[in-house]
């Protein structure tokens, strides 16, 4: 593993911001804005994997979907492969959306029910003209499907014939069907049982194996992401706080944030639990987040001028960057 | 560690829950005993379709009317049997002797009407006591359960609250008959990690306090560790395993619960070990309740099924030494240890 994969990029993000204003709030026309994603760079490397975790409020789905242009960014930069993703327009954002990819959280959701799953996956098929004839898209499904650990006469079944795990291994294959060069992985493990979850965590990293795929993966918990990542990002309120390549973040967690997540996860061993950083309060609102550092009302190691200063994503090692103005 | 002599609470004998389905009468619980002490927490854990919430909503007596019901065994808590009992009785023993928590404290909640009032009326209907009184204890039990600014916080409406502090205070209206049973039913799934560590280290204290038993359901393992003293495993609604917890995470006997623990990633398993470790995942995916394998239920995931065995018989639940049970044809041959540590 390269220690530093920015260079060679695939994807680049720099001071992304994505702004939403708060509906029917315009009082006193003040506009009062959602800041969900308040200025995020980071960079994917070819065949590499990098992770996004943060809690509810953190902007780590807003950061997927503005990147996809699912949602609009307010201002910044976003590199694939020397295309500006921001600049461009629609039927070019179509054509590109071939190479960039999505599989959701909810398996249960994102599949219409009214398609077979072959039909499912052969949309995007017929929709970017891959494939000589039905015979051959056909074929391209059976594959598919096959790749995925389901069957190819699953193809003429209904989503609501299969449980949760194979409705996400259909989400991939669906996702894979037009041979991406990056997908986006939205929390797709988040609301499968444990023993399905380790089966789709083993089929992404099977898939990242074999087919070199790049790949941002969205998730809550720390623990999840371990074992697929190259990279961690940890967000919080719409900011980055910290990120390193994945085996330098577990080892060395250098923000107060990072080492609070890390340590909140319950441990399957009894009487592991250590001394806990249990953080006080709750994440505050993206609508009017604390001044100087976001985290600095929850941190236990805040001071006076956590509150001054916006802590800038600092190099703190070959592959480590911190927001934090203690521990940098 | 050892089962404790203390006479059980709650006792929970050869339960048997029955749902009506389009597809017929489905048995969700089939034959779960368990025995329940004053201060002790006993973890029911499974996945989806393994009877665990089921068996909760029994105890409370609460499920679907006319799709589900109790249709054998015994739930005894003081000398009574709950499954006799009329709906009028049931009425006073949810609350005054068990109170539950559940995992989404949104619906539970009445959005119409303040937290404070919420938590008043509940005491209210199990206590003569004027409403002034039982305002003022509201917020006090705000402030038990660490809601700051109680006062100003009981005058808040569901809505306004975020789901930390919902749970919070679905955490108050149920301490507020001081139950001497809580069944808290995934009361953390779907918080974040951090408002997690908060939920559990208040249920730790309030149990310290209070001496009340609770009955804790989850799919998650890593809470299982930290809250449990002894452990129920489900699987296709039969208990497959009870150990005292840390007599189940040294060394599980069953090959589903050793499963269960290799799935789960071990946080910080790259910092010493390979870079892309690969979980020791459990094939195929959980049985309909509709339509369960033959012989024992698990045989058709399990890597040490025995052909002409496993899938004959169910195998019986039967005591393993120590204190513990399990339900597996195999045990004495297979030597299972835990752990996912790549």
């Amino acid at each position: 593993m390269t220690a530093r994969g920015d260079e060679h990029g695939l994807l680049s993000v720099r001071e992304l911001r994505t702004h939403f204003p708060v509906r029917g709030a315009a009082i006193l026309s003040r506009r009062r804005i959602v800041r969900a994603v308040d200025g995020i760079s980071f960079d994917v490397g070819s065949g590499k994997i990098v992770s996004l975790v943060g809690e509810s409020g953190s902007g780590k789905t807003t950061v997927g979907r503005s990147i996809l242009r699912l949602v609009e960014p307010t201002s910044g930069a976003v590199t694939f492969d020397g295309t500006d993703l921001l600049a461009l327009r629609s039927a070019e954002l179509r054509a590109i959306r071939r190479r960039m990819q999505i599989i959701f959280q909810d398996p249960f959701a994102s599949l219409n029910p009214r398609m077979s799953v072959g039909r499912i996956i052969a949309e995007g098929l017929k929709l970017h003209g891959i494939g000589r004839n039905a015979a051959d898209r056909r074929a391209r499904v059976a594959a598919l499907l096959e790749r995925v650990g389901l069957t190819a006469d699953h193809m003429r079944r209904y989503p609501h014939e299969f449980s949760g795990g194979q409705r996400q291994r259909i989400g991939i294959a669906r996702a894979l069907a037009v041979e991406p060069d990056f997908v986006l992985a939205d929390e797709p493990v988040s609301a499968l049982d444990v023993s399905i979850q380790a089966q789709v965590l083993n089929l992404l990293q099977d898939l990242r194996e074999d087919l070199g795929l790049t790949m941002i993966f969205i998730a809550h918990d720390l623990s999840v992401v371990e074992y697929l990542s190259d990279r961690v990002g940890v967000m919080y309120l719409g900011r980055l706080m910290e990120i390193a390549d994945a085996r330098d973040l577990y080892a060395r967690p250098r923000h107060p944030y990072t080492e609070a997540l890390l340590s909140a996860a319950p441990v399957p061993k009894p009487g592991a639990r250590r001394d806990r950083i249990v953080l006080k309060g709750e994440t505050p609102s993206p609508i009017d987040p604390p001044s100087g550092c976001v985290f600095r009302t929850r941190c236990p190691i805040a001071g006076p001028d956590c509150a001054r200063v916006v802590p800038p994503l600092t190099q703190i090692g070959p592959a480590h960057q911190v927001a934090c103005i203690k521990r940098s | 560690m050892t089962a404790p002599a203390q006479p059980p609470l709650l006792e929970v004998r050869d339960l048997r829950t029955e749902f009506r389905t389009d597809e017929g009468v489905v048995r969700a619980v089939d034959g779960v005993s368990f025995n329940l002490e004053a201060g002790r927490t006993l973890a029911l854990v499974g996945e989806s379709g393994s009877g665990k919430s089921v068996t909760s909503l029994s105890v409370m007596r609460l499920l679907p009317e006319g799709i589900g019901a109790i249709t054998g065994g015994e739930i005894r808590i003081g000398g009574r049997d709950l499954v006799r009992l009329s709906e009028r009785q049931m009425r006073r023993v949810r609350g005054d002797e068990i109170a539950m928590v559940f995992q989404e404290p949104m619906t539970s909640l009445t959005p119409v009407y303040t937290v404070g009032d919420q938590i008043a009326e509940a005491i209210l209907t199990h206590d003569h006591t004027s409403r002034r009184a039982a305002r003022r204890r509201a917020v006090e039990l705000l402030e038990t359960v660490g809601i700051p600014e109680p006062a100003v916080r009981a005058r808040a409406y569901p809505h306004q609250l975020s789901g930390g502090m919902r749970q919070r205070v679905m955490i108050a209206i149920a301490l507020s008959c001081n139950p001497k049973v809580l069944i808290a039913d995934e009361p953390t799934t779907g918080l974040d990690v951090t408002i997690q560590a908060q939920i559990l280290e208040l249920m730790r204290r309030l149990q310290k306090e209070t001496g009340m038993a609770i009955l804790f359901i989850t799919h998650d393992l890593g809470v299982v560790a930290e809250m449990a003293d002894r452990v129920l495993v489900m699987y296709a609604g039969k208990v497959v395993e009870e150990a005292e917890v840390q007599a189940l995470f040294d060394r599980p006997l069953m090959p589903y619960t050793q499963g269960l623990m290799n799935s789960i990633p071990t946080l910080g398993a790259t910092v010493t070990g390979a870079a892309h470790p690969r979980l020791k995942a459990i094939r195929g995916s959980i049985p309909s309740p509709d339509n369960l394998p033959p012989g024992c239920a698990f045989h058709t995931r399990c890597d040490f099924a025995l052909p002409g065995v496993c899938s004959n018989a169910p195998p019986a639940l039967e005591p393993a030494g120590g204190g513990r049970l399990v339900r597996c044809a195999r045990w004495r041959e297979l030597d299972l240890a835990s752990g996912s540590a790549a």
